[in-house]
This record gives C-alpha cells, structure tokens and sequence, in this order.
C-alpha cells in the first residue's frame, strides 16, 4: 500500500457542538477510525482542512490543544457555503479532515519567558490552542496574560473558558468590546484592542507576545507593540490566507517567497516586515 | 545531457505510431481543425500537424487535467464513504509533437506537484506518459525558449525528441531510459542516427533579454505601484494566460454532487480577483496589478528560489492567447532592462 493520498480526508465523527457565539461555533471530532486517531498527532499552531462531503472543504486551525488528546476541535464563524453547511450538522454527524498542516508556535523557545496573547473576535480559536498548550504546561512559563476584544459582548467566544481564566490566579485577562458593544453589567473594558493593551501597558521584557486578529486589528496593534519595546522577531502571529490544498501546490497563500501552508500559519513580526503585505 | 540518435523515416514513424496504438496507448498529439491547432487523440500521423509554430493549449492537460475527480464520495443516513481513484487504470499515453518548450515545462509541473508531498495522481500519471517532442523548425515574433534557457532544438524534459530533417526522414534522439524503453522490440524501424545533423533544421529564436537580470529587475521594481499599473493597465483579469500556459499549475478544489459527488481539482488562476479573496471580503491582492506582479514573480523569482526551477519556457503562449495584446516577452525585457 503506497502512502496516503495528501487529498484524501480522515473521517471524523462529530462528538459535540458548541454554540459560542452568534453564527460562531465549535465542533469536536474523533477518528471514525480508531487507529488513524492513535497515529495523529499534531502541534498547536497547526491547522487542517475540513469538509462537508458534497460542500467543499475549508481551512480552519486546530483550536483544541495539543495536550488534550483523543479529539480535535475547530471553531468557525458560519460565512459561506462550506461554513454554512458545516453550521448545519449535528452531533454524530460525519465530516471530513486533512491535516495536521502548516508551522507551530515555538512554545519550546519560549520557556522561562512572560506569554502576552491578545486576540480580536473569531481569531481566538488559533490562540486558544497554543493558551491552553501553555496552561496545561504552566510551570514551564512566567506570567500569561490574554487580552482579547471583540465587537460586542454577544461576539466574545469561549464564554466558559473566559470565566476559567477569568478565576484562575495564575492568569491575567483583559476583556474588552468595541464602544456601543457593552451590555448594561459588562464588567470588562470599552474600546478597541490596540488602545486597551495601550493603557495595560504590559512589560515588554522577557516576553513573547502573540497577536491573532482581523487585519486591521493587527496592523494597529503591532506598533503599540513596538512603542512597549517588543522586538519584532519576539511578536507571533498566523496568517489566515485562502487555502485550498494545505500542502504547497495549489498556489493560492503564496505570499513572496512563503507559501503559507507550508512555512506558516505562524510567523513572526519580523517575517512579516520581509514579506509583500499580501495577506 | 547525451543522448542516443538514430534515424526514422516518416512511414516508419507512421507505422511506430500504430504500434504504440496497437499496443494500447492513447497518442495525444497536435492536431488541426480550421484555423487552430491543439492536442487531441489521435490514431495515426496522418491526424498530426508537425508544420504549425505552437498549438493553442499545452499539452500539460495529459499530467494535470482541467477537471480532475481527486475521489468520489457517497454519504448518507450518518455514513460515509470514499472512494479512491484507481490509479492502476489510468491509460498508457504518449504525448506526441509536443514542443520542446513543452516537453521543458513538464520538469518545472514535476517540480511543484512533487516538490514537497507527492501528489499521487499526478505522479501516477507521469509514470504511465512518455514525452515524444518534435524540434521546432519555424518560430513566430512571440517564441523566446532561448532566453529562458531552452531552445528550438534542445532535448530536456523530453523522453524522445525527434527532428524533421527536411529529407523525408526524422533524427530521433533517445533523451531518457522511458524513452528507451519505449523504443524495444521496433528496433528494425530505425536506421542509424550518427552523423545526420539536425542544427541546420531548426528555427532561429534570438536572444531577447538576459535572464540573470530578470530576478534582480523584479526584487528593485516590487514596490514601484506606479510602473506595475502600467505593465498591467490593460489586463482584463480573464486568466487565458495561464489557462494556456504550460506551466501554471495552480488549481481550485470544489465538490461537485451531493450525497454521492466527487471532490475535483480544476484549474485555477493568480489572476482573477477571487483567487486569494477572504470570506470576509479582505482581499491580500485586491488589484490587477498585484494580481499581474504575483504572475510575474512566482515564475521568474519564487519559483526557482522555492522549487529550483524557472516557471517559463518562453513558448509565448500567453501573449498569443491575449484578448489585449499583453505580450510577456516585452514586460519582461522592460524588467531585465530597468536601470538599478
């Protein structure tokens, strides 16, 4: 038997499905086959390709971490006709997946370091991953602190998981939502994310900091960055450009030299200033 | 590179053709039909054009199909299943006529299908494909192999290059161990190749523009919005470039069905607005002008970074496939030339 078709998907069965958020929602899927399940492995930061047979498939990270064993999930905002139909199905239901794909966040570098995530709406899901990594590795890193905005407090993804930060000592989190997007008992701050992590302030020193968020989230965040001292080889992103093969063939995320499937998702900020900004 | 030479008269040729027929192989090879000459199956010589410049497509189909099914799927009451192509039942096939341009684009498709993961399809069908170019004997003002490292005569990338000597008899030049192979047990239709000379056969392609001074001129023009809006002010976006090109290899995936379908592969282009375009509207390349740098890029300076091969054999393709005239060979000599 010659290896496996690149395209040729595992079949997951849909173990449970989460609401998160208006038309946002997170799928868990464990291997229809129980021995591809125990020969998968993967590292956070990675990401896969997942389909609705008779739909297409789509490019999602792997949200879950990598510490978590026995499932994968993805989260998804339903968008388009793959996304759509993705919405549509329910527990037990059969999907498809090809993956692990792509780059890792180097948490093994970051070691002994101070972690600063701030995240914006749907592009939590990549950093959930890589902050539950390190929180099930805890000792391993110095202070973690997330920050993470969205449009309106409806918007903000893993509720339960924000309230498990929220109470953990060893945590700091930020919430906060765009003005307007407060609720009457919001508790969190007001404003979008570059002005927040602004006025936190956080110590640059020691510290990797990991930014995943809508384009002009990042491109406002990254010189608050620079201002708090944070070279740009310490500043983490992934670039979520269109896919479709995950496997450096179909030429759709070639960005300069990089094909993002394949030398990304994750890259630094310094990458990124030595790249055409075609993402 | 060496190769072994012999020589082939045209009944013979004919004859080797219908063996090849008899032997079950499908012959794709340049065939003409009113004004256009294109690839199609053929079953004898006699349905082969050899007088014409290029065809319209490239024979790149034969590795790389428009639409191709990757698998089939059936799915229903909570199950699925998929089947796999049978890649034991794809076809023998000789690709026939192809220019050696052609035949020279084939390594650079080797290179990026395979280049990292293999792809299995495609490299199934490779191994089933035997390339039989014919050396060019006339060229037209859109030809430039030469300044892309290749040549109206050259023999890279073929299995068997043949050239009309103009006597009633072909020079066969024996380039691979396929093409060897495929030659076994017809011995008798050749005769000896020493000595016959196949230079003063050839069409005369001059040099249009230094190659070393492409990958530079790009690098110190990337950021000059000015001069690609220029270079692209007149492209429609249409993607008939690369459709025709014989290297463009970027492709689409898309389900076609429903409970049971097929998940395909179809060509795709750089060049249209939705190839990079975000379900949430961003677009990395939101301009023509992006969108025509990017083609130009990918093949004169990502290409042989990434994959070590340059992704144009300078078959003009392209600029005769134009609705509006954009010729290549001249954007590309106004790069090589830009003063640093």
């Amino acid at each position: 038997m010659n290896a496996r078709d690149v395209f040729k998907p595992f079949l997951m069965r849909i173990e449970q499905v989460t609401e998160e958020a208006p038309d946002v929602r997170t799928l868990r899927l464990v291997f229809q086959n129980e021995d591809e399940g125990r020969g998968f492995i993967f590292r956070t930061g990675q990401f896969g390709e997942y389909s609705v047979f008779g739909e297409g498939e789509c490019t999602f990270c792997i949200a879950s971490s990598p510490t978590r064993q026995g499932y994968i999930e993805c989260t998804f905002r339903k968008a388009g006709r793959v996304t759509s139909a993705l919405a549509a199905l329910e527990t037990n239901e059969i999907v498809g997946f090809r993956g692990p794909y792509g780059n890792v966040f180097p948490i093994d570098q970051w070691q002994g370091k101070n972690l600063l995530f701030i995240a914006g709406g749907i592009a939590l899901p990549p950093m959930r991953s890589v902050i539950w990594n390190v929180l099930d590795l805890r000792d391993r890193y110095r202070d973690v602190t997330i920050v993470y905005g969205a449009r309106t407090v409806a918007d903000l993804v893993y509720k339960r998981e924000l309230q498990e930060w929220a109470g953990r000592d060893d945590v700091k989190l930020v919430t906060t939502v765009d003005p307007g997007g407060e609720t009457p008992d919001w508790q969190g701050e007001i404003g979008f994310v570059p002005a927040v992590l602004d006025k936190l302030a956080p110590a640059s020193h020691d510290t990797v900091a990991v930014v995943c968020g809508p384009p002009v989230m990042i491109k406002f965040t990254f010189p608050v960055l620079a201002r708090l001292g944070f070279a740009p080889g310490d500043i983490y992103t992934t670039l979520e450009n269109r896919m479709k093969c995950g496997v450096g063939k179909c030429g759709r995320c070639n960005t300069g030299k990089y094909f993002v499937c394949k030398d990304g998702p994750v890259f630094t900020f310094a990458q990124l200033q030595e790249m055409p900004q075609e993402y | 590179m060496e190769s072994e030479k012999r020589s082939i008269g045209r009944e013979a040729l004919a004859e080797l053709i219908s063996q090849w027929r008899s032997a079950g192989k499908r012959v794709l090879a340049p065939k003409r039909s009113g004004d256009k000459v294109d690839f199609a199956w053929v079953a004898s010589l006699e349905e082969i054009s050899l007088d014409h410049v290029q065809t319209v497509q490239s024979p790149k189909a034969a590795l790389f199909p428009r639409v191709e099914e990757l698998f089939s799927f059936r799915s229903a009451d909570g199950r699925v299943e998929v089947r796999e192509r049978d890649l034991g039942a794809l076809p023998e096939t000789v690709v026939f006529g192809l220019r050696p341009c052609d035949a020279a684009a084939f390594t650079a498709l080797k290179a990026i299908f395979n280049w990292d993961s293999p792809d299995s399809l495609f490299s199934a069908r490779l191994a089933r494909t035997t390339l039989v170019a014919v050396a060019c004997s006339s060229a037209d003002e859109y030809c430039f192999c030469t300044s892309v490292g290749g040549g109206p005569g050259a023999i890279a990338g073929s299995d068997i290059l043949l050239t009309d000597l103009g006597d009633g008899d072909f020079l066969a030049e024996i380039v691979s161990e396929k093409g060897r192979l495929m030659l076994q047990g017809a011995e008798a239709l050749f005769r000896p190749g020493a000595g016959r000379e196949k230079e003063r056969c050839l069409a005369r392609v001059e040099k249009a523009f230094d190659l070393e001074k492409v990958d530079p001129g790009l690098a110190r023009r990337f950021d000059d919005d000015a001069f690609w809006a220029g270079q692209s002010l007149r492209c429609l976006g249409c993607g008939a470039c690369a459709y025709v090109c014989p290297t463009c290899a970027c492709f689409d995936i898309q389900d076609e069905g429903g409970i049971t379908g097929k998940r395909l592969r179809c060509w795709d282009s750089c060049g249209f607005g939705l190839f990079t375009l975000h379900t949430s509207g961003h677009n990395p390349r939101p301009l023509q002008s992006q969108r025509w740098r990017q083609r130009l890029m990918h093949k004169f300076s990502y290409m042989p970074e990434r994959q070590g091969v340059l992704g144009c054999v300078g078959c003009g393709r392209c600029s005769r496939a134009c609705p509006v005239d954009m010729n290549i060979l001249e954007h590309i000599r106004a790069i090589a030339e830009a003063r640093p």
